[in-house]
């Protein structure tokens, strides 16, 4: 049996980030509270298990990660394990660079980084196929080494890194659709 | 892969397209812009040896365009993770110490 006390107290600081990881898992903020709850639960009743000096973080997301894939993704109409395009390396910085700033001191592309909104970047992230934005949002998002990540999705680490350097990619291309559709880039006014 | 017209600046990762130094002469060590490019994500994740790493780092601060789209591919990073924060709602803080707190006193019953 748990400690309460000693769970709630190490645990809880957590919460913040794996509400954030469960909304870009499954996309709704009801199962993603759900999905939070269930992971505070499972991880409560298997404290006992948990080795001290150990990350705890990571055990976290590996019971939030489990338990999405096991009762939410199942849930979906369709998993969606699809592929993503392959996207050349440098995608959004070979078209931001050099794409007409207005403010001398600060390059173009810091600029056109700022103008992306939350929703911007989240529903860009939100798009790639699940296996990419896993790996994606837990490299980058969370910052876990590729080992971590192959720990907490049980996957090769040989995998985990091409998902997320393909993913990384995949992602630069949407965030510069929505740029594009958002007119942040692309014509500049007087050539 | 496609050349893009970005006007006359050096084209990271592109041989032969820029003004990027040619650090081949450097610490004898040989790293062009499409080996830099190509190794850019393991570099900025800490995943390359420390020689390898070495090697990416001379030819990142030798190479502007390189050492530039370097620059770019963190500060991206950055952005991504800081604009995928949200609040939790309190309703949910609230839900999660209810059911650990009921969990706990099943556990007391049941000793």
């Amino acid at each position: 049996m748990a400690d309460q006390a000693t769970f709630t107290d190490v645990a809880m600081e957590f919460m913040p980030s794996l509400y954030s990881a469960a909304l870009r898992m499954t996309r709704n903020p009801a199962d993603a509270e759900d999905l939070v709850q269930e992971t505070y639960l499972k991880a409560y009743r298997s404290f006992a298990s948990f080795q001290e000096g150990t990350n705890l973080r990571a055990w976290l997301y590996r019971i939030l990660t489990n338990t999405y894939i096991n009762s939410y993704r199942a849930a979906q109409r369709r998993p969606d394990l699809s592929d993503v395009e392959d996207v050349e390396d440098l995608y959004l910085y070979k078209r931001l660079a050099g794409s007409g700033g207005s403010d001398p001191g600060r390059s173009a592309e810091d600029e056109a980084l700022d103008r992306f909104t939350d929703d911007d970047v989240k529903s860009a992230l939100e798009a790639l196929p699940e296996n990419f934005r896993m790996a994606v949002l837990l490299a980058d998002v969370e910052g876990f080494s590729y080992k971590e990540i192959s720990e907490i999705t049980d996957v090769p680490i040989g995998t985990v890194m091409s998902r997320i350097h393909r993913g990384r990619r995949a992602l630069q291309k949407a965030l510069h659709d929505v740029a594009e559709a958002r007119g942040l880039v692309g014509s500049v006014p007087g050539g | 892969m496609s050349d893009h017209d970005q006007g006359s600046a050096g084209s990271p990762g592109s041989p032969g397209s820029g003004p990027g130094v040619d650090t081949s002469g450097l610490f004898g060590v040989s790293v062009d812009c499409v080996e830099a490019v190509h190794e850019l994500y393991s570099y900025l994740d800490g995943e390359l040896t420390e020689v390898r790493r070495e090697e990416i780092r001379v030819h990142l601060d030798w190479c502007g365009p390189c050492g530039g789209a370097a620059q770019f591919e963190e500060d991206l990073r950055r952005v991504i993770a800081n604009r995928c924060k949200d609040r939790v709602p309190q309703s949910l803080i609230d839900r999660v110490a209810a059911a650990i707190s009921d969990e706990s006193k099943q556990d007391d019953a049941r000793n």
